[in-house]
C-alpha cells in the first residue's frame, strides 16, 4: 500500500534544480522545475548506477552527471542515447510549505 | 603472422577476453571513482551551458577549413601551383585532427544549450573523423565508466607494451582509415564487430547500418570524381585529410593517457591535465584539461579552465606544456617495451585528497604478459 512520505522542505531545492531523499535504504531525486513545480524520480540513472541528484536540471529536462544521458523528469522518459530505459516517476504534492513523495 | 606476445596484448585488452570478466570480479568495472568536492552552487555555475562560445568557435573552425580549403582548391586548379600544398596542409589539420575534439564534445552534449546543434556538429565531425557516430558514441561512453580498465575500456590507444609500429603509422592514418574502411563495409553488411557487441545495445544497431552505407555512398562518389575528372582534389578534399592531416589527432591525444595507470579508480592516476597555448587549446577545444574533464564530464570545454581552478589542489601539478608531457610519455612507453608493470605515478600536491586505491588490483600496473615476462 502506497504512503505519502515528507521528502524536504519545498525551500530545500532552488528552481531548476535536484536534491537527493533516501527512504528505507532507496535512492530518490526530488526536482523543483523553473516554474516551481515540485517531481520525484528514481535516484539513479537507468543507464549505470549514477545519482541523478548531482545532474544538471534544465527546464523540464535531468542530465546524468557520468554520461549525460537526459530524461525527461516530469514523465520519466529517457530522451536518447546512451539512456534507453524511462526512469520511474512517483507523485509529489506540496501542503504546508513540506513536499511529500508517494512511495509504494 | 602475429607474435605470441602481440596475441597475448590483444587477448588482454580485448573486451571479449578473460580480462573483462577479471575486472568485473575485481569490482573495477562500473566502479566508484574518485572525484573532487565542488560545491553544488559552483558545480551548477560551471554546468551551465550556453550555445555562444561554441557556436562563435564553431563558426569559426568551418570558416577557416571552407577558406583553406577553398583557396588550395583555387591554386592548384586555376594556377597548378604548389602553394596550395600548404593550404591543404592546414585544410586536413583542422579536418582530419581537430574534427575529433569537435565530435568529443558534441558527442557528450555539453558544448551547445540547442541539442540540435551538438547533434548535427556530432554527426559531421563523426564522418570527418570517419567513426560511426553510434557505435562510438557507445564506446566513449564506456570508455568514461571503465577508464583504462583493461578489457573493459575499448579506446586504449597505448597499450603494455606498447605497438610502436602501429602508433607511428596512425600519424598518417595508416591504421586507422583502414580500419574504419573495414568497419564501414562491415557495418553496412549489417554486422558488428564482438567488442562492439559487448557495448552497442541491440536496438541502436539499425542506425549503425543505415549510417555506414551512407558515409559509403558520400566516399564512393569522391572517388568516383577523382576517377571521372583525373584528379586527386576530390580525395584531398573528402576523406584524404584523415591521412594527411591526421598527425596532429595523434599529438593531441597521447597526451591524455598514455603511459600512465591501469585499473585503477582514480583519474588523477591514469589521465594527464597538459597545458598548451591558445592556438592549441583552441584547435584541441580544452581537451588538455583531461583529468577535469574525466572528473566531471558535464562541464562543457570553455568552463573547464575554471573548474581547473577549482580542483587543481587535489591533483598532481600539471604539466606546464606538450613538451613536458612528452619528456614523460616517450620514455614511459619505451620502458614499459620491457616493463609492462611501470607506469607513470606522480606525487599530488601536499594536502590533496589520497589517491582512490580500494584494493590490491588498482594499484595501476598492469599484469605482466606471461609471454613477455619469460622472454
Amino acid at each position: 500500500m502506497s504512503q505519502w512520505i515528507a521528502a524536504c522542505e519545498a525551500d530545500d531545492i532552488d528552481p531548476e534544480d535536484v536534491i537527493p531523499f533516501e527512504h528505507d535504504g532507496n535512492d530518490y531525486a526530488i526536482y523543483r522545475s523553473p516554474d516551481d513545480a515540485y517531481f520525484a524520480t528514481d535516484g539513479h540513472c537507468t543507464h549505470e548506477k549514477t545519482l541523478l541528484c548531482d545532474g544538471l536540471v534544465m527546464g523540464g529536462v535531468i542530465e546524468c552527471p557520468k554520461h549525460n544521458g537526459r530524461f525527461d523528469y516530469t514523465s520519466g522518459k529517457a530522451l536518447g542515447a546512451p539512456v534507453l530505459v524511462d526512469v520511474r516517476t512517483y507523485p509529489v504534492k506540496v501542503m504546508d510549505d513540506t513536499v511529500y513523495i508517494e512511495l509504494p | 603472422m602475429s607474435s605470441p606476445v602481440a596475441r597475448e596484448r590483444l587477448e588482454r585488452y580485448s573486451l571479449t577476453g578473460p580480462e573483462n570478466q577479471a575486472a568485473v570480479d575485481a569490482g573495477l568495472a562500473g566502479g566508484a571513482w574518485f572525484r573532487s568536492a565542488v560545491p553544488r552552487k559552483r558545480m551548477k555555475e560551471l554546468m551551465r551551458r550556453s550555445d555562444y562560445p561554441a557556436v562563435r568557435d564553431t563558426i569559426i573552425w568551418l570558416g577557416l577549413i571552407l577558406a583553406f580549403g577553398g583557396l588550395g582548391s583555387a591554386l592548384w586548379i586555376v594556377w597548378h601551383s604548389w602553394w596550395a600544398v600548404p593550404f591543404f596542409l592546414a585544410y586536413g589539420v583542422l579536418y582530419g585532427s581537430t574534427a575529433d575534439s569537435r565530435w568529443h564534445e558534441s558527442g557528450h552534449g555539453t558544448a551547445f544549450k540547442s541539442r540540435w546543434i551538438a547533434e548535427s556538429l556530432y554527426e559531421l565531425s563523426s564522418f570527418m573523423i570517419m567513426r560511426d557516430p553510434t557505435t562510438w558514441r557507445w564506446s566513449h561512453t564506456r570508455h568514461h565508466t571503465d577508464t583504462l580498465v583493461v578489457g573493459r575500456d575499448p579506446e586504449i590507444a597505448v597499450m603494455r607494451p606498447a605497438r610502436l609500429a602501429k602508433l607511428l603509422a596512425n600519424y598518417f592514418g595508416l591504421v586507422d582509415v583502414p580500419v574504419a574502411f573495414s568497419l564501414m563495409f562491415r557495418h553496412a553488411a549489417g554486422r558488428l564487430t564482438a567488442d562492439e557487441a559487448d557495448y552497442v545495445p541491440e536496438s541502436e544497431r539499425p542506425r549503425v547500418y543505415r549510417t555506414a552505407r551512407v558515409h559509403l555512398a558520400v566516399y564512393a562518389v569522391a572517388i568516383g570524381l577523382a576517377i571521372g575528372l583525373g584528379s586527386w582534389l576530390p580525395v584531398v578534399l573528402i576523406g584524404g585529410p584523415r591521412i594527411y592531416g591526421g598527425f596532429m589527432l595523434q599529438v593531441y591525444g597521447f597526451t591524455q593517457h598514455a603511459g600512465m595507470g591501469e585499473n585503477v579508480l582514480d583519474h588523477r592516476l591514469n589521465t594527464r591535465t597538459v597545458k598548451m597555448c591558445r592556438l592549441n587549446r583552441f584547435l584541441y577545444w580544452n581537451m588538455n584539461y583531461h583529468v577535469e574533464h574525466h572528473m566531471f564530464p558535464m562541464v562543457p570545454y570553455y568552463r573547464l579552465p575554471e573548474l581547473h581552478e577549482e580542483i587543481k589542489h587535489d591533483c598532481a601539478p600539471v604539466y606546464p606544456s606538450l613538451w613536458a608531457a612528452y619528456k614523460e610519455i616517450v620514455p614511459a612507453v619505451l620502458r614499459q617495451l620491457r616493463d609492462q608493470e611501470y607506469y607513470v605515478r606522480r606525487e599530488l600536491l601536499p594536502g590533496a585528497a589520497p589517491f582512490n586505491e580500494p584494493t590490491p588490483l588498482n594499484d595501476g600496473r598492469a599484469r605482466p604478459l606471461p609471454a613477455a615476462t619469460a622472454a
